[in-house]
């Protein structure tokens, strides 16, 4: 997949700092109109891609397309970016910080009034920035990555140290925003925002991308379930769903199977003479599911 | 690239930080031109102005009198107006906001350079009125013919302390550059200003010869040979006639150039991280 496809297509990207690899080989490909997690723990690298792919880093080594174009004058014209938190002029409103950057973009004034509203920022638009609280900043950074209209967004942990209601906020926007045809590559490191606002994920480890994966099979979390006698229930399981899909590590069973399957599971452990204990979803945890997918072993829950 | 010059000018023009940098500016060149000498003169206080003649403060002085401040005390402003137009981009994080918007790191840079240059412009403008107006006030305080410089001399000091001040900014921009960040580029400019170069022309020129030739080369004593050379009173801080007004006009140029063309070149192949 190429060209207009792709939005985002990076070959084997690379970013050294003297002796420690930041991001290694990264082949990373964003397909059009979809809302893409990138999903690591933090150090993990997601940053120093997005930067290099804005511009902001030079890669030591590896090639960058962006909406088919390769990095030069012009190449983040229909890009917008909100990265690493949002950063403005504390002593101008919010209103003035826009159109300073509307000028930088070479957009017109116009065009933060329509953001300012995209954002729900125009009763506050006159105040200063420093006054703003972090949603709100985080909604101008927001604002201000949409000011050229851009087909491509860019968004960096856009929902750090945002209360509750404040991710939901965001994330329903940046939701609006795809909806609206946009594409979006998002980087987190909150499984659940992926999970409700991404279809496709990739994972990011020491700089690699570990696994690739669309948002319905990172929420099958599976299942963990005691029964007895362990080592016949395990071969019970392996038999109804595969032996790849059943791990043990001792005490308890850990299966890769949805949560509405428990029901099903249940009725053949018993069925089967078993005595089952403890029978439960386990609900989708970032480090767990992250070990799991890159092969760093299975823990209990 | 207009464009990125209004941008620069919406960032700058409502920082209080450099109104207060004028006001400072203002009342410094004021007080250590006009008020400190005038009463000294008139014999209500003793103070480091009060050797200075009544001829200092009259209106056909008064340009010298006024950029006389710029190798050191101005000089000093003007590299924290410097740090803090390029610096703060650092220290806020802003370059990532800005360069994301897509213009190019030179196009930035050089509105940059402008609206510095065009910062140091008012302030050299603002300080020669009100050294105007002051002279004048002395002048009819004291009944002293109101003798004007000509134009040309007007003109030739303007572009003298645009000049000096210019390359002071650029050298804070370069330091803010280098260093990226505000605090260490304004401590080590002032240090520089305030401490280095006094040591060097007070006590390490008269010691060692190659130190004594090597003044020639440095900025602020060039300022001050410039200022010199326009009627500023020899004894103020930093004026001395080491060189011809010619050479120190180079030399300030150069250094003004250099300045520029290193921040220029090291934000474009910088990494912002």
């Amino acid at each position: 997949m190429g060209g207009m496809n792709s939005p985002v297509e990076t070959t084997a990207l690379t970013k050294r700092y003297g002796d420690l690899t930041a991001v290694d080989q990264l082949d990373l490909t964003v397909r059009a109109g979809e809302v893409y997690g990138f999903l690591g723990p933090n150090g993990a690298g997601k940053t120093t891609t997005l930067r290099m792919l804005l511009g902001l880093i030079r890669p030591t080594s590896g090639s960058i397309r962006l909406l088919g174009r390769d990095p030069g004058a012009g190449h983040l014209d229909r890009v917008g970016a909100l990265i690493e938190g949002p950063s403005f002029y504390p002593h101008l409103s919010g209103r003035d910080n826009l159109r300073a950057l509307a000028c930088h973009a070479g957009v017109g004034a116009s065009r933060v009034h329509t953001v300012l509203q995209i954002a729900g920022l125009t009763d506050r638009a006159k105040d200063r920035y420093n006054t703003y609280s972090l949603g709100m900043k985080q909604r101008l950074g927001l604002a201000a990555a949409l000011l050229k209209d851009p087909e491509l967004l860019i968004l960096d942990e856009p929902t750090n140290g945002l209360d509750p209601a404040g991710m939901a906020d965001i994330r329903a926007t940046i939701r609006r925003l795809a909806d609206d045809g946009r594409t979006v590559l998002l980087s987190s490191h909150l499984l659940g925002e992926v999970q409700q606002i991404c279809d496709r994920v990739g994972m990011i480890s020491d700089g690699r991308l570990v696994a690739e994966l669309s948002v319905s099979e990172l929420a099958s979390a599976g299942l963990r379930i005691v029964a007895s006698p362990l080592t016949e229930a395990h071969e019970c399981l392996g038999a109804l769903v595969g032996a790849d899909h059943v791990h043990s590590d001792g005490e308890a069973l850990y299966l890769d199977a949805p949560g509405d399957a428990a029901a099903r599971i249940n009725a053949e452990l018993v069925h089967s003479g078993l005595a089952v204990h403890e029978l439960r979803v386990r609900e989708p945890d970032l480090e767990q599911t992250f070990l799991e997918l890159t092969g760093g072993g299975r823990r209990a829950d | 690239m207009p464009t990125d010059i209004r941008a620069e000018i919406i960032k700058q023009i409502r920082r209080p930080a450099h109104w207060l940098l004028l006001a400072v500016a203002l009342v410094l060149t004021l007080t250590f031109a006009y008020l400190i000498p005038y009463l000294g003169l008139s014999g209500r206080t003793e103070g480091p102005g009060s050797a200075r003649g009544l001829d200092a403060m009259l209106p056909a002085e008064f340009v010298g009198s006024t950029v006389a401040g710029t190798p050191v005390f101005l000089g000093a402003l003007a590299v924290i107006f410097g740090v803090l137009v390029a610096g703060s981009e650092y220290g806020w994080q802003t370059w990532k906001t800005v360069f994301t918007q897509a213009p190019s790191r030179p196009r930035v840079f050089a509105a940059k350079v402008v609206v510095t240059a065009a910062g140091t412009l008012l302030l050299v403008v603002t300080l020669l009125a009100a050294g105007a107006a002051a002279s004048a006030a002395v002048a009819g305080l004291q009944d002293a013919p109101l003798d004007w410089p000509s134009p040309g001399e007007l003109l030739t000091g303007a572009a003298a302390g645009w000049l000096i001040t210019t390359m002071w900014a650029m050298l804070g921009v370069f330091l803010s550059v280098a260093l990226r960040g505000v605090a260490l580029p304004i401590g080590l400019g002032l240090v520089w200003l305030l401490a280095v170069q006094n040591l060097l022309s007070a006590v390490a020129a008269p010691l060692l010869d190659w130190i004594a030739d090597l003044q020639r080369a440095l900025p602020g004593p060039n300022a001050g040979s410039l200022v010199a050379a326009l009627g500023a009173p020899e004894g103020a801080p930093g004026v001395s006639a080491l060189t011809g007004a010619g050479h120190a006009t180079l030399v300030l140029a150069a250094y003004l150039v250099g300045f520029t063309l290193l921040s220029g070149w090291l934000l474009h192949r910088r990494d912002i991280t």
